[in-house]
């Protein structure tokens, strides 16, 4: 059982299984109306056939295929195999590892899979003192063991990397214990609050609250444009998190950054306008040259710019306000605040009643002929924004996973293990040298390095006999 | 100054490339070779040129909108890979600088023959697709410098695929002895079908509209030739490709001579394959999946849903990983781990793309 469950073979039957049958999933839609399926059922198998395959595919789990109890057993086997596997091969690499290096002899060394021979005119004790600088010089730590007429200089690097394998392995463990911790002590709700709202709790479904701990207030929301365009260029809502009566924290989030307060994130999601909201008109006041007041005013509440006598009463608001390209009439382009406008009638002293319309991405439209302006800065209360509430404790582990396997793979693929072995015999006045190496992987690699190794050894042999 | 100009030159010239390689293969002439390793360097060039010319007007395009920003932030935001058109510009740009580099470090061309294509045909993808090549304001979900280093290093590793899939056919190509064998059979057929679609998206694109192109695949698929309305026009059509794929099944053997003439070993390629996955795996894993995923929990607040996108990048990894251990821990070797390598990156190709066009095609509202 054991052996089974260690081997590499059964992995490979659980990539296969678990990629055939990913597939499936992404075929089906998953978690949706019946009708859904049925209909793409119908297009393979005609509309006759499609509900009878569909209630085969419901009772195999197709249909939430993800949660269904044979992918999870899958699963479960996948993580039962990588860990098996691995503690099965884990004492062998480390005795591997631990071993210590001999040396061998001329002939083991002519058998390895990288090898030269060479020889110098020169002393025994010249080319060793070479071929330890060559070496070390590349960072490896040499161990010399002499004989009368010769010595063996053997030595080794990156013993370590072979445990990389076993940190990728050990990160997947660490993906789905993260999972399970999520799954088990976390929630994913969401949360609608109105612009001065606030809120106790966030809700799984409706009429299903999460309670927070805490207080969470929306001050505002607000969509910002790109200049000139209808692109959003971000979504914003100012929270507070509010306890025992104080604010103890205030942020404004944008998409890619949430507000995490005691575990809880809240991340911004969407927005909306609330269909029968009445809220606030803020608007900026200042006669020509004079200190900008602001104000806040209901619909139909009139308002005096102070010291010129103008009044203003405000009598009509559009969310996206545009002229019609063909009966040139004002109308909404959207029901959402693309493009907020309010329109306020003006009676001066000496001035016939106008009406115009402020819009809030031009400011522009708020400066009366007078040179005072009127600047329309936000429609408050009337605009949602819809907040995605998790908790995912097991996320650092996913992040510590991360972490580890990408260091992991870095050193798995990069960095490898290398011997390599230097025999050197006196023979005669020279010095016949035999050099081989050995790598658990990229032989090329370790061939270039030793060619290094050996040129900047002989150069500076020849170079000692030159002089 | 426009992009586009330079972006147009090395379309052609990566295209002109593709045809001086397989000439190269056909002839075996040194001279066409260099001029085929030429062109493709020119194009290399032209396309780097492009992609800064595209970078510093993003910049300025950026800075405009969003004058608070600073040096760095502007720069990353203003990174062309923002959207299909730039990302698949980027897939070709480090496919063809992956394939240079092997082609210097292996002093080897013909497996240009089998790269270019596959850059031709991400080009050909982008004008069939319709997908927009104007800059255009980024909106906030992509305002984030993980979803930057998430796309860059999936495209590398995209493109390291690519290679792996380029060797891992000629691999086939080689090892094949007898056309009764059924690799052979898959693999000349394949081809055959390749080429054929590639002809017929040509012919298509040629008698469009400059609009219609835009929905050439949605709309005009293979409309002008195998499945044209007039029945005389599609019954040549499929006796010509029947034909074309006979031929090719006949004479597609002397692919093997000829690159074995041109000094073109298994091993080599095999020793290819195996490196540009080793250089992909490592790239996708945290540049795909791991990064993709710290984007999507910073952004929506979940780290993987069971998206079909997702999943078919999770199924590409254990592709990608049953190739690893089947080669080094079982030890398998030769036709089965190159079959392996091709399917990653049909995974691939069916992530990036499939997944929009078809799944989301079989989904009546997706399809929008
Ligand atoms: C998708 C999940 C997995 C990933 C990403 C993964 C990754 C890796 C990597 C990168 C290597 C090193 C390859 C090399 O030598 O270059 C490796 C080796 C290995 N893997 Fe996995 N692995 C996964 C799942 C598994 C599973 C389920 C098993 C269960 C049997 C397994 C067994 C092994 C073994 C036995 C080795 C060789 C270790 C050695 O050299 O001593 N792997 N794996």
């Amino acid at each position: 059982m054991w052996k089974f469950l260690a081997s590499v073979k059964l992995a490979i039957f659980v990539f296969i299984a678990l990629a055939l049958s990913s597939i499936i999933g992404t075929i089906v839609e998953q978690q949706a109306e019946p009708a859904v399926n049925i209909a793409l059922l119908a297009k393979f198998f005609g509309d006759s056939t499609a509900p009878a395959v569909y209630n085969i595919f419901a009772k195999l789990g197709f249909m939430d295929m993800y949660r269904s109890w044979w992918f999870i057993a899958l699963l479960v086997l996948f993580g039962i195999n990588l860990i098996v596997c691995s503690l099965d091969r884990f004492p062998k690499t480390w005795r591997l590892i631990k071993r210590p290096q001999k040396p061998l002899s001329d002939n083991a060394i002519r058998s390895l899979p990288v090898k030269k021979e060479l020889t110098f005119k020169t002393g025994l004790n010249t080319a060793k003192d070479e071929f330890l600088n060559s070496l070390s010089a590349s960072g490896y730590r040499v161990v010399e063991a002499s004989g009368s007429d010769s010595v063996r200089l053997y030595t080794q690097k990156g013993k370590y990397a072979r445990l990389a394998v076993y940190a990728v392995h050990l990160s997947i463990i660490l993906i789905f214990i993260g999972a399970i911790i999520g799954a088990r002590f976390g929630f994913s709700g969401y949360l609608n609050l109105l612009e001065g709202e606030a809120s106790n709790a966030a809700y799984k479904s409706p009429g299903e609250p999460i309670p927070l701990g805490f207080t969470i207030k929306c001050n505002n929301y607000e969509t910002l444009y790109y200049e000139g365009l209808d692109t959003p260029r971000e979504f914003q809502s100012e929270l507070v998190i509010i306890e025992n009566g104080k604010e103890v924290l205030k942020k404004v989030i944008e998409v890619n950054d949430p507000l995490t307060y005691k575990g809880i994130t809240f991340f911004q999601a969407s927005y909306g306008m609330a269909p029968d909201a009445a809220g606030y008109f803020v608007m900026d006041i200042a006669p020509k040259g004079g200190p900008e007041k602001r104000l806040w005013l209901r619909s139909g509440d009139t308002f005096e710019i102070p010291g010129t006598g103008i009044k203003g009463t405000i009598t009509d608001f559009s969310p996206a306000l545009t002229r019609d390209k063909n009966t040139g009439a004002l109308t909404a382009y959207s029901d959402n605040m693309v493009n907020p406008a309010v329109a306020v009638e003006f009676d001066g002293p000496g001035k016939e009643k106008y009406t115009g319309w402020i819009l809030k991405r031009y400011p522009e439209t708020g400066v009366l002929p007078g040179g005072h302006s009127v600047k329309f800065v936000d429609y408050w209360g009337v605009e949602y924004t819809a907040l995605k509430v998790s908790k995912d404790p097991g996320v650092r582990f996913i992040y510590l996973a991360s972490v580890i396997m990408s260091v992991g793979l870095y050193v798995c693929f990069f960095i490898s293990h290398k011997k390599i072995w230097i025999n050197i015999v006196k023979d005669k006045g020279s010095a016949r040298i035999s050099v081989g190496g050995y790598t658990n992987r990229n032989r090329l690699t370790l061939e270039k390095e030793i060619e290094k190794i050996v040129s900047h050894a002989s150069e500076a042999i020849e170079g000692r006999r030159g002089k | 100054m426009s992009s586009f100009i330079f972006f147009d030159i090395s379309a052609w010239a990566y295209i002109a490339a593709m045809v001086t390689y397989i000439a190269f293969l056909v002839v075996g002439n040194k001279t066409v070779g260099l001029i085929a390793s030429t062109i493709t360097i020119f194009g290399f060039i032209c396309q780097s040129t492009a992609v800064i010319i595209r970078w510093i007007s993003s910049y300025y395009f950026w800075t405009a909108s969003n004058p608070a920003s600073g040096f760095i932030e502007s720069i990353l935001r203003a990174a062309p890979l923002r959207n299909l058109y730039e990302s698949l510009i980027f897939f070709v740009w480090s496919l063809i600088l992956i394939h240079l580099l092997i082609e210097f470090k292996y002093k080897n061309r013909s497996l240009g023959a089998f790269v270019t294509p596959l850059a031709a045909l991400a080009l050909l993808f982008i004008d069939i697709s319709g997908t927009s090549k104007e800059i255009q304001p980024l909106i906030p979900a992509l305002q984030s410098n993980w979803l930057l280093f998430h796309v860059m290093l999936s495209f590398l590793g995209y493109a390291a695929f690519g290679v792996s899939f380029a060797a891992a056919a000629a691999y086939i190509v080689m090892v094949t002895v007898s056309r009764k064998e059924k690799t052979y059979i898959f693999w000349s057929i394949t081809i055959g079908i390749f080429l054929i679609v590639l002809i017929g998206m040509g012919i298509d694109f040629l008698s469009l509209s400059a609009i219609e192109r835009g929905e050439l695949i949605q709309n005009h698929f293979l409309k002008t030739t195998l499945r044209s309305s007039s029945g005389g026009i599609a019954a040549v059509s499929w006796i010509v490709s029947i034909v074309f794929i006979f031929v090719i099944w006949q004479f597609g053997l002397r692919l093997k001579n000829i690159l074995t003439g041109l000094n073109l070993t298994p091993a080599m390629l095999d020793e290819i394959v195996y490196k540009s996955i080793a250089a992909g795996f490592p790239l996708f894993t945290v540049g795909g999946l791991l990064m993709g995923a710290v984007w999507a929990n910073s952004a929506w607040g979940t780290y993987w849903t069971w998206d079909p996108k997702e999943t078919w990048s999770l199924i590409t990894w254990f592709v990608y990983a049953l190739y690893l251990h089947a080669r080094l821990v079982r030890g398998w070797r030769g036709k089965r781990v190159a079959i392996l390598a091709v399917i990653g990156f049909i995974a691939v190709i069916f992530t990036y793309i499939g997944v929009n066009l078809v799944l989301s095609g079989l989904h009546a509202y997706g399809s929008g």
